[in-house]
């Protein structure tokens, strides 16, 4: 509770240090420490918290455990490390900058009710202030016409999938009377009843579309390859990483008990999407484009924390969510460094700024999943949930077949920056402090690789 | 602890390497003189009493340790490896390359890999070394490699990481049929392999199987090898064919047939066809080769299907058989490709047919032409001949009901075998002379010095091969 306050608070102080304040330097300088201010309310809330012991608000709307604090913890971590990494380039999209970073915190506030919601209203409320600070950062960079393209497509689609959401929320009450996730009793029915069945279709449908997942994409490659650079980058990581949070929670807690019923279409649209993104990715010049394909790819493996119903799943999709939100930021990071941003535009990086080949090449492993990096004991923890699961080996064998595909398209970028030649065109002077940063940030990969049980503390 | 030293020698003086500079060359090789000490020391340690496994806690979540140990095979192949990379890196002194601390740095990384896979005691500590060992290798072929190499190596890269995914899958399933507690140890991967219904046997059989089989590489899973060896530059390719294929045949003694005895027993002639298929394929293959260092690779598939085969017969003969080939097939290769380098840069090309009267210019780089090729094409008293001999008795010994055909295709390989290797000394080394190239330079030092080493351990080992059936024995 004291996380979702002090975010809140602290989004409105950013507001009006961006009107009082007009150097940008400044208000990132005051981001940056309300930031970290935000994360030391998290530990806090993290180190008073006792393990097994719920905290309830509001009659049981709010439910929020060690496990959800430990979530909120990282996903501000993460913020605090995309700040940054990527704090200059986010100043310089616009100029009303304040505006930027108030909204992230706004976003904060939306990641953490849904990591904690009890109540499907909750989690309503949790998904459109994570989505509609989105839409705005997406047409943030107003003079670029893609971008204005970007916001609307985003917001059309965020509208119409929000409408399915609604629906299937409607339906859901229409069928056992309950909002509250932790009460629906689908096991005292005899048949499962046609109106909660279509309701879980529709919140399937509809969280597939904030997670992006086939067949329900298409928004997110123009989005992503629309918006101003930075914001892409968290868009496709703690945004995405939130997202899940929110599906895993109300499917695991609320429809567990009638998994029979909705994990094989879950199952083949977990297929579904990571042949699309993968098969899709392999065909992009632009290397922003193909992350966005690849943050399809990802939702893919990260669905499969939501398919199968385990203690596993939710370790899992923490190690994943951290795992590809650090990667990905960092390859966003190295992206920003550079002019072009075709494969082409990494011709011979590792000529010119060795170090900047070297993390990236950190990342690239990661994403593919090659042992030693964070990315690798992701897919491993997901794979083995998915495999507890009993019926889904067909789902992993495919996965992996796909993992496969995805070496190929992660791979271009280590070819152009190792074994091409070219001159690659620098946006400017890389300083120590990015340096530090962007090392800081392999570190925190390959440590991760290492002991991924850093990531699961007893007693969450 | 002395295990430990295996890893690490390589590991950290090949992150020094990286820093090294010019001297990195130097620090490569030392970093290779200590490992081979330490191994002969394990590998004599090992003739005595049992080398003390090491155990240290990981990933307790998943179930997985840091645990190494050593018995007779993986003593022996740490000593083949120590000895191997000794070579290589004695190999191509003088000559310059672009960025030689990366180079050597990463050649020592894929060492380290190498040891690792061989002592590893925990499935997903296997998994990492594995893993270790490609991807420097990946980025030795990419780098240093030939023309084409770029697209070659990711050919390789992709097909192996696909095998790498599949065993992991494979190893998965099985670490979650255990209790959970240090669910991914040799012992309790066995014990839940073991205790499968036959049905998933199937599943993790080919599963594991196919990661192998593209690793050594069996036919049909060998279409990224000649390419490969082609391309890699031949240090490199040293290291893929006398070690990295080993691997594959390692991993299926250790960790495909005592896991799942029944899916072996069930799948065994279905994999012997296969890789009797590759011998007479590769060797037919290799026949109508003009290109010296794609005739080797050819004949490294068929010798590669021989001991496969040799591996499913499941007679105790063909698998001491087997170590005893595995250490002296590294030996051959290794000695082949120093002698195809030498041919290469003194005649400027890899085509056989523009080369000749090697024995006139060069008599020395002949004779040990000659001496490698019989030993590769298993003559008595070269180290070839007993391993094979095992090996062809074993197959012939086993309980398939094909066995009598098996041998006699098999035998058809080594005649084939003999034709090809021999029709190339004879094309390399009298006739005419082709090339063009009047004057033959000798061996240099250090060519020598590698030459030697190998000429000696395979009359040594021909003549007299008990140290290494008695190593290889030990459980």
């Amino acid at each position: 509770m004291k996380a979702i306050i002090a975010a809140t608070v602290l989004g409105i102080i950013m507001m009006y240090a961006g009107f009082m304040v007009k150097e940008k330097k400044t208000i990132l300088s005051i981001a940056t420490l309300l930031f970290v201010l935000l994360l030391g309310v998290n530990v806090w809330e993290l180190m008073t918290a006792k393990a097994g012991v719920v905290e309830t608000l509001f009659h049981y709307q709010l439910v929020i455990s060690p496990f959800s604090i430990w979530f909120n913890t990282l996903m501000t971590a993460g913020t605090l490390l995309y700040v940054l990494l990527m704090g200059n380039d986010i100043i310089n999209v616009g100029k009303n900058v304040g505006e930027y970073f108030a909204l992230f915190f706004f976003i904060l506030v939306g990641v953490y009710l849904l990591s904690s919601f009890n109540n499907m209203l909750i989690m309503f409320i949790g998904i459109e202030i994570l989505s509609i600070p989105q839409y705005i950062l997406a047409g943030s960079d107003k003079r670029n016409l893609k971008s204005s393209e970007a916001s609307l497509k985003y917001f059309l689609m965020g509208a119409f999938s929000t409408g399915i959401l609604l629906m299937g929320i409607t339906l859901i009450y229409g069928a056992t009377g309950e909002f509250n996730i932790s009460s629906f009793s689908f096991i005292q029915m005899q048949h499962i009843n046609p109106l909660a069945l279509t309701g879980l279709l529709f919140l399937i449908i509809s969280f597939s579309f904030k997670v992006s997942a086939a067949p329900m994409h298409f928004w997110t490659p123009d989005v992503y390859d629309g918006s101003p650079t930075p914001f892409t980058a968290f868009m496709a990581t703690i945004g995405k990483a939130a997202a899940f949070m929110g599906f895993l929670r109300l499917f695991h807690t609320s429809f567990a008990s009638i998994s029979g019923s909705w994990t094989m279409v879950l199952a083949i649209i977990t297929a579904a999407t990571l042949f699309v993104g993968n098969i899709t990715a392999v065909f992009q010049q632009s290397v922003k484009r193909m992350l966005a394909y690849s943050s399809i790819a990802q939702a893919g493996f990260m669905l499969f924390a939501v398919v199968s119903v385990s203690a596993m799943a939710w370790q899992g999709l923490i190690v994943y969510a951290v795992a590809y939100t650090i990667a990905t930021l960092g390859m966003f990071a190295v992206l920003l460094k550079l002019k072009d941003y075709t494969f082409d535009g990494f011709n011979g990086l590792a000529k010119k700024e060795p170090f900047l080949a070297f993390v990236a090449t950190i990342f690239v492993f990661s994403l593919t999943g090659i042992p030693l990096t964070a990315g690798f004991m992701a897919k491993y923890m997901m794979l083995q949930a998915a495999m507890t699961q009993g019926n889904l080996m067909w789902l992993v064998i495919f996965a992996l077949l796909m993992a496969a595909v995805s070496a190929y398209y992660y791979f271009r970028v280590i070819i152009a920056m190792y074994f091409k030649q070219g001159d690659t065109e620098m946006t400017g002077e890389i300083c120590i402090t990015d340096k530090i940063l962007l090392g800081f940030t392999a570190l925190l990969v390959l440590l991760i690789g290492i002991a991924p049980q850093i990531l699961l503390p007893k007693g969450i | 602890m002395i295990l430990l030293l295996l890893i690490l020698i390589p590991f950290l003086l090949g992150i020094f390497s990286f820093m090294a500079k010019d001297a990195a060359k130097n620090v490569a090789l030392f970093g290779s003189l200590c490992s081979l000490a330490v191994s002969i020391y394990v590998a004599d340690f090992c003739g005595k009493e049992q080398v003390a496994p090491i155990s240290f806690p990981w990933m307790p979540a998943i179930g997985a340790q840091f645990s190494l140990a050593a018995d007779g095979m993986a003593a022996m192949l740490c000593l083949l490896t120590g000895i191997i990379f000794l070579v290589v890196l004695l190999l191509n002194r003088n000559k310059a390359i672009e960025n030689p601390a990366s180079y050597y740095g990463l050649i020592l990384l894929s060492q380290t890999g190498l040891m690792g896979v061989f002592l590893a005691a925990d499935a997903l500590l296997f998994y990492f070394f594995w893993e270790l060992a490609l991807v420097p290798v990946y980025f030795l072929c990419s780098r240093w490699g030939g023309e084409r190499r770029i697209a070659v190596t990711f050919k390789f890269f992709v097909y192996t990481f696909l095998g790498s995914l599949m065993m992991l899958a494979a190893l998965i399933y099985l670490s979650l049929q255990t209790n959970g507690v240090n669910s991914m140890s040799w012992q309790n991967i066995i014990a839940a392999g073991k205790a499968l219904p036959l049905v998933q046997q199937h599943i993790i059989f080919w599963l594991l199987f196919v990661a192998f089989a593209i690793k050594m590489p069996i036919f049909p899973f060998h279409t990224w090898q000649p390419d490969a060896y082609e391309q890699a530059p031949t240090q490199v390719t040293i290291i893929l064919s006398a070690l990295m294929v080993k691997m594959g045949i390692y991993a299926v003694l250790r960790w495909l047939i005592p896991v799942l005895p029944e899916a072996t027993a069930y799948w065994a002639n279905t994999i012997m066809t296969l890789s009797i298929i590759g011998i007479i394929y590769a060797s037919l293959i290799a026949m109508v080769q003009t290109n010296v260092k794609r005739l080797v690779a050819y004949s490294s598939i068929a010798h590669m299907g021989l001991m496969c085969a040799a591996a499913f017969s499941g007679t105790e003969l063909s698998n001491h058989g087997l170590m005893v080939q595995m250490f002296n097939h590294g030996i051959n290769i290794t000695g082949m490709w120093l002698i195809v380098n030498m041919v290469e840069q003194r005649y400027g090309t890899q085509d056989f047919k523009k080369m000749g009267g090697l024995a006139s210019t060069a008599p020395g780089i002949a004779i040990a032409l000659v001496i490698i090729s019989f030993a590769n094409i298993a003559l008595p008293l070269t180290n070839g001949f007993i391993g094979e001999f095992m090996l062809f008795s074993g197959i012939f010994q086993s309980a398939s009901q094909y066995h009598i055909t098996f041998m006699a295709v098999a035998a058809l390989g080594i005649i084939l075998g003999a034709v090809y290797t021999l029709s190339m000394v004879q094309k390399v080394a009298y006739g005419e002379n082709n090339s063009g190239v009047v004057s033959v330079a000798p061996m240099s030092s250090t060519e020598l010095l590698a030459v030697c080493v190998l000429l000696a351990l395979i009359i040594a080992l021909g003549v007299f091969p008990q140290p290494l059936l008695d190593l290889v024995l030990i459980k």
